[in-house]
């Protein structure tokens, strides 16, 4: 690839997931049919690692079994004591521990109980950073922000957290809120390929009629190549249509997501994360309708975005707080 | 525009210089295609890796910019340099498009000129293509043209003409104040119809030619004929510029005859297909693939990346060519691309093909500049038949 940058190899894993119906998990691993030829493929968590290896990426991930959020019963059990298990084949199974750096991923669905268990045998295995996995799948985001928040309260403050899977700007920012680090997510390049921005008020659908007359850039405010030379009214004409509309939108997509990640970066540093937030949040929703978990979890983080919700809003979130548990107070 | 001729050499085929908008290019020279304005694949910050000033002429059919997009407002944007995001590039905006907006004879009608484009067939009268023109702003703008593919009966392609004048005279006089004004030239393929129609247009006031009508079912052969028609009858002085010639060979056929600027689609196309340019610039090694016989079945002169034969083909695609591509990515990270359906195996492959193409055209310089020209095209043809 010619890329002299860092790199990060994802297992395989999440491939079982959305293959669901063609896969099947045993202790092994996982059989796949192979979308190219129809053969069956297994994936264990050697081989995983293996190929990570040979990758040689900076970050590489543990092998995990994860099932979607929406499941429920005994399969989420058995998924997180597997992965428990498949990280010491993992870590056994890793010949290039000095140059590459093996995450492990936190399972166990929305079950406090069973993410907690999790948390703490990954722990046990001292790895160089933690993944909290199974997540970003169809939740609703109030079980979301909860998962999070007990991993990041309970996984060392010195290791990097990656929060898999997300995602929506709104997500990073509540997420880095509660004390994670890493995130990735298609979100950025496949809504730009179906034409639309991400613009500090949401979004902006470049498809959209009134687009074609729309003299100004896609965002007055940022700094990118495509908002500094190009129109809404030319981005509109290209969109759905032309390659060189997913390209120009997907540049500033993503400039627009590292922007967001330096601005996060810097607000923290300089000691203006919460001003920074309700900034952020005040953009988004400028009539005060912060949703309720987006409140709740900032509670939980201890930011004040009182001066950025509608008063009604904000009652109800406090009313939340005290309704959090021993256990819950005591991590936070 | 300034156009000056520096060089001949063996007949018709002659070097210039085109001073245009705030370049100067040389000539003979290769017009980029563009799909509404930018290239098919290489993103705009990329387009400054190509070499300069010979990758800064952009063709540009502003019948494109119908799909989405109001001239309206490209006027009020301030015309194509704001629009695109381009000001150190010259565009040259010719109707037709060999790609995506052909010439649809049978519907050509005394109203306007019909063309099939991605939103369906549209009819463009000559009024309309000129505010297309002081909308967008080209530096140099073709008049709108009655092209007739080469089986058309004789009174169809007689009408083409006499259209084709009027609607030349028509432009003319609604002729916004900047832009160099190119007549357009067709006649299909009849000799009296090409001489006709070039010798009509030679008494008009415009900047330069543009030979059209060619590309449309003509054989190699007849061309030639049918371009020197046509350039005799043409002032020497002023530049001559051809669409649908997209082929090497079929350029040094143009260029023979004393054409100066071509739009090809042959770069798109071979991109499409996942094809590069392999055939040798470098004099040195043009004698020394001389010696070495070519594999039965396989063109020497371009590699397809899908083949599988590449997969693990750690060499860039062209050794020692300077292009982005090339110096930065192999053959097997291509074809992987390709197999993967990657739109950056396109967009690698469109900068490859365009730097070499870019330097075809200056081998073409050269050879005319030392007055070898005819002694190069036969060497070219002879070697890649």
């Amino acid at each position: 690839m010619n890329w002299p940058r860092a790199l990060l190899t994802d297992s395989g894993g999440f491939q079982m997931v959305s293959l669901l119906h063609l896969a099947d998990i045993t202790e092994k691993g996982v059989t796949f049919q192979s979308p190219v030829d129809g053969k069956p493929m297994l994936l264990t968590p050697e081989e995983s690692i293996q190929i990570q290896n040979k990758i040689g990426a900076d970050i590489i991930m543990a092998l995990d079994d994860v099932v979607k959020t929406t499941i429920t019963g005994p399969r989420i059990e058995e998924a997180m004591h597997r992965t428990l298990r498949w990280i010491d084949r993992c870590i056994a199974a890793h010949k290039r521990p000095h140059d590459q750096n093996l995450f492990g991923i936190v399972q166990g669905g929305l079950d406090p109980v069973l993410r907690d268990i999790c948390v703490r045998g990954l722990v046990d295995r001292n790895l160089p950073g933690y993944a909290i996995g199974g997540l970003a799948g169809g939740e609703d985001k109030d079980s979301f922000w909860r998962v999070v928040a007990q991993c990041t309260a309970t996984l060392p403050e010195d290791k990097p957290r990656y929060v898999m899977g997300v995602g929506y700007p709104l997500d990073i920012v509540v997420c880095s809120a509660l004390g994670a680090d890493m995130y990735d997510c298609v979100y950025p390049t496949r809504t730009a390929r179906f034409g639309t921005a991400i613009v500090p008020e949401g979004v902006l659908k470049l498809k959209h009629k009134a687009m074609a007359e729309d003299t100004r850039p896609i965002d007055p405010q940022c700094a990118c190549m495509v908002c500094k030379n190009y129109t809404r009214a030319y981005i509109h004409s290209l969109v759905t249509k032309d390659a060189m509309g997913s390209q120009l939108l997907s540049f500033h997509n993503l400039y627009y997501m590292m922007q967001l990640s330096r601005n996060l970066h810097s607000s923290i540093v300089q000691g203006k994360f919460p001003e920074f937030v309700c900034n952020f949040l005040q953009k988004m929703f400028p009539k005060g309708d912060i949703p309720e978990w987006v409140c709740n979890a900032m509670e939980v983080a201890e930011i004040d975005i009182s001066s950025c919700c509608a008063p009604f809003r904000y009652i109800q979130a406090t009313k939340v707080q005290s309704n959090l548990n021993e256990d819950e107070i005591q991590a936070v | 525009m300034k156009f000056v001729v520096k060089a001949w050499s063996n007949g018709g085929a002659r070097a210039g210089i085109l001073h245009l908008g705030t370049s100067t290019i040389d000539t003979p020279s290769l017009l980029l295609s563009t799909r509404k304005g930018l290239p098919h694949f290489i993103s705009p910050d990329l387009l400054s890796c190509l070499p300069a000033p010979e990758s800064r002429l952009l063709h540009v059919s502003p019948l494109h910019f119908l799909e989405g997009l109001s001239m309206k407002t490209i006027s009020k944007i301030g015309g194509l340099h704001q629009l695109l995001g381009l000001h150190d590039h010259c565009f040259v905006a010719v109707p037709r498009d060999s790609i995506q907006c052909l010439p649809e004879a049978n519907s050509t009608n005394k109203i306007g000129a019909s063309f099939e484009t991605p939103c369906g067939r549209l009819l463009i009268k000559a009024v309309e293509y000129m505010e297309m023109i002081s909308s967008t702003r080209p530096e140099l703008w073709a008049t709108l043209a009655d092209e007739v593919p080469a089986w058309v009966s004789d009174k169809r392609n007689k009408t083409s003409v006499d259209r084709t004048i009027k609607w030349l005279d028509e432009c003319i006089s609604i002729s916004p104040a900047s832009g160099a004004v190119f007549g357009a030239i067709v006649g299909g393929s009849s000799l009296e119809e090409r001489r006709r129609c070039a010798q009509e247009v030679a008494t008009r006031n415009v900047s330069g030619y543009w030979v059209g009508g060619l590309g449309l079912g003509e054989s190699m052969d007849e061309r030639p004929a049918l371009l020197n028609a046509v350039i005799e009858a043409l002032p020497e002085e002023k530049p001559r510029l051809i669409c649908g010639l997209g082929l090497p060979e079929e350029i040094l056929q143009g260029i023979a005859a004393g054409v100066d600027i071509f739009e090809s689609t042959y770069i798109y196309h071979l991109t499409l297909g996942g094809f590069a340019l392999t055939f040798p610039l470098d004099r040195t090694q043009i004698n020394a693939s001389n010696l070495v016989p070519s594999d039965v079945g396989s063109d020497p002169r371009k590699i397809n990346l899908r083949a599988s034969v590449f997969r693990k083909d750690t060499t860039p695609i062209v050794e020692g060519c300077m292009c982005y591509t090339c110096r930065n990515h192999t053959r097997a990270y291509i074809n992987h691309l390709l197999n993967v359906h990657e739109m950056l195996a396109q967009i690698l492959l469109e900068i490859h093909n365009t730097h070499h193409f870019l330097g075809f055209f200056r081998l073409i310089r050269d050879a005319i500049n030392a007055g070898r020209f005819e002694e190069f095209r036969r060497e070219f043809v002879q070697r890649w038949r």
